[in-house]
């Protein structure tokens, strides 16, 4: 605020107004429902997840190995070649422990998420998912720390994200 | 190159902002109409002088009214002109005087009204939810991934890359929740210490309550004018002198989070348009973008005003208080003032615009400053936006 002008506009609506309800509103819900294609490059990521893999595509090009998996390069701005397939271990690029859902809601029990970088991919070729096996202690996890997947039972999987249940650290990491 | 054959200068001729608050009375377009007449009147204008307006304002789905830049635009004094939304994120509130900038630079428009509006309270439970929604359908959202998860991985990846500790980072929201007593429109000013932020309650730990900016509703407002325009109307132009703003992809999980490239790729292109050499040196005064303390580190570093991992020790030696060798959010920034999203990077504009004319009255900072610049950043790590201004 410029010490040219004296006053400025609003007029906030207090806890207490909206508490004691002196306030004047109007709420609506509304429910849309939404059904995505996965994708040319997510659908067949998806299957093999199913399958208990994890793939990525290769750029012959720039030589990336990309996951998850595109079907353009979008570096060198052409197709990808080929599916690879990576492991399904991985090394934790970084962590957090949750305590809030989505809505900001705080959870019963912290949630630890990482950015897991996949063995045989291109360096720094990470993906989101969630941590367990571990205590939600900050200082019981480490950036580094080698992970591996944790998959549903093969009858329970559905083509999800969702199919691998959590990473772990693999023995001798704890 | 990009922007470097600039058609006509620019200046800033007036500012205006409301209150920024957790839950405000007014409407979008109401927050947007005020703000916008302060700034007409502090620059002598109105409304029939406006030649264009350019509009920022973030997801729709916080106010749940999609087409959110035509329902603002009676308020943004739009009615029958050429009007533009811009977004791009958290990064809107500073792209939108950028995107003004375009409309008088190009010689579009002599006068160019830039309003940011947010208003994020009508959704519930918490704003939080709507961000849900910017995560991959298919290989994120299924997690139940939040907002929190992404700042808190980005700033464990930060400290950890840098060695800094989490109460070298919380003097940032020390700092500029201090500042932000001095705003009249602030929202969560307060006299803390680093022992308050470190014992704040754990949200998506490294990240504690402290450590983030709150939810708000506000609008903030710049003028736009060509140099013969500024000229007849004022003694006091601030040149829009420089401007920037690049993307990443949204594949966040395949980048170093410790490090914005996107920020440095914007800082570039704002510095070599605005002939800016060496940052560190010339630029006096920065409003830097700070959701979230760490990210106001993260970013001095992208935008080259501190190396890589040497932020944290500029804000514990005072470096970047407002009496420093280098204020940073003398504002009270998002921390302090509130997080209201586009109006919120546009509150940095009109503060480097007050800063640079001296009207800062009591936040005005100790320096002579003649340089000063604005940073905003947002979506899925991935987006910087910079505006370098000169009186």
């Amino acid at each position: 605020m410029s010490n040219k002008i004296v006053s400025y506009p609003g007029r906030e609506i207090t806890i207490e107004e909206v508490r004691k309800g002196k306030v004047l509103e109007s709420i609506q819900r509304v429910e849309p429902r939404y059904n995505w294609a996965a994708g040319v490059a997510i659908s067949r990521f998806l299957v093999e997840l199913k399958n208990g893999k994890i793939i990525g595509r290769k750029c012959s090009q720039c030589q990336r190995i990309l996951v998850p998996p595109r079907m353009y390069c979008e570096q060198c701005y052409r197709p990808t070649d080929e599916w690879v397939e990576v492991n399904d271990t991985g090394t934790i690029n970084t962590y957090s422990v949750s305590h809030v859902a989505a809505d900001a809601s705080r959870l019963k029990e912290p949630l630890v998420v990482a950015v897991v970088d996949i063995d045989g991919a291109s360096p720094g070729m990470g993906i989101l998912h969630l941590l367990e096996e571990v205590e939600p202690d900050p200082v019981k996890i480490h950036i580094g720390m080698k992970v591996k997947a944790v998959w549903k039972p093969k009858e329970e999987r559905q083509g999800a994200i969702t199919d691998i249940k959590y990473f772990r650290p693999l023995r001798g990491e704890n | 190159m990009v922007g470097t054959r600039m058609k006509r200068r620019v200046a800033i001729v007036g500012a205006g902002m409301t209150l920024f608050r957790r839950r405000m009375l007014e409407t979008g377009k109401e927050l947007s109409f005020e703000a916008t007449k302060m700034a007409l009147d502090s620059a002598g204008l109105t409304l029939n002088d406006v030649d264009s307006v350019v509009s920022g304002s973030a997801p729709d789905a916080f106010d749940g009214v999609h087409m959110k830049g035509e329902y603002l635009l009676d308020g943004m004094g739009a009615i029958g002109k050429p009007y533009q939304r811009v977004y791009v994120g958290g990064g809107t509130g500073v792209f939108t005087p950028a995107a003004g900038w375009w409309n008088v630079a190009s010689g579009f428009s002599d006068v160019c009204l830039c309003v940011a509006e947010e208003k994020m309270s009508p959704l519930h439970p918490h704003p939080q939810y709507a961000f849900w929604s910017i995560f991959d359908q298919i290989l994120e959202r299924p997690l139940g991934v939040t907002l929190l998860w992404i700042f808190s991985l980005e700033m464990r990846r930060y400290m950890h890359k840098y060695g800094i500790k989490e109460e070298e980072i919380a003097t940032v929201a020390v700092k500029n929740k201090g500042n932000a007593i001095d705003h009249p429109c602030s929202q969560l000013a307060s006299k803390i210490t680093v022992d308050d932020v470190m014992n704040s309650e754990p949200i998506c730990w490294p990240v504690k309550r402290l450590d983030v900016s709150p939810p708000s509703d506000g609008a903030a407002t710049v003028i736009l004018a060509s140099e013969k325009v500024a000229k007849k109307l004022t003694d006091q132009p601030v040149w829009l002198d420089g401007i920037g703003w690049t993307l990443d992809s949204t594949h966040w999980t395949n980048r170093d989070l410790a490090y914005p490239e996107y920020v440095e790729k914007a800082a570039r292109m704002a510095y070599k348009m605005a002939g800016i050499k060496n940052p560190r040196k010339e630029i006096d005064i920065a409003e830097v973008y700070d959701p979230f303390d760490y990210k106001e580190l993260h970013h001095m570093e992208g935008l080259q005003l501190a190396g890589k991992g040497e932020a944290a020790k500029m804000a514990v030696e005072g470096i970047t208080q407002r009496d420093g060798e280098l204020p940073v959010c003398p504002s009270g920034g998002l921390l302090g003032v509130g997080n209201p999203i586009a109006a919120a990077g546009m509150m940095k504009i009109c503060e480097i615009f007050w800063q640079l004319r001296g009207e800062a009255g009591k936040r005005q900072v100790k320096k002579d400053a003649r340089t000063g610049l604005a940073q905003a950043w947002g979506d899925l790590m991935q987006v910087g936006t910079v505006c370098v201004m000169r009186s």
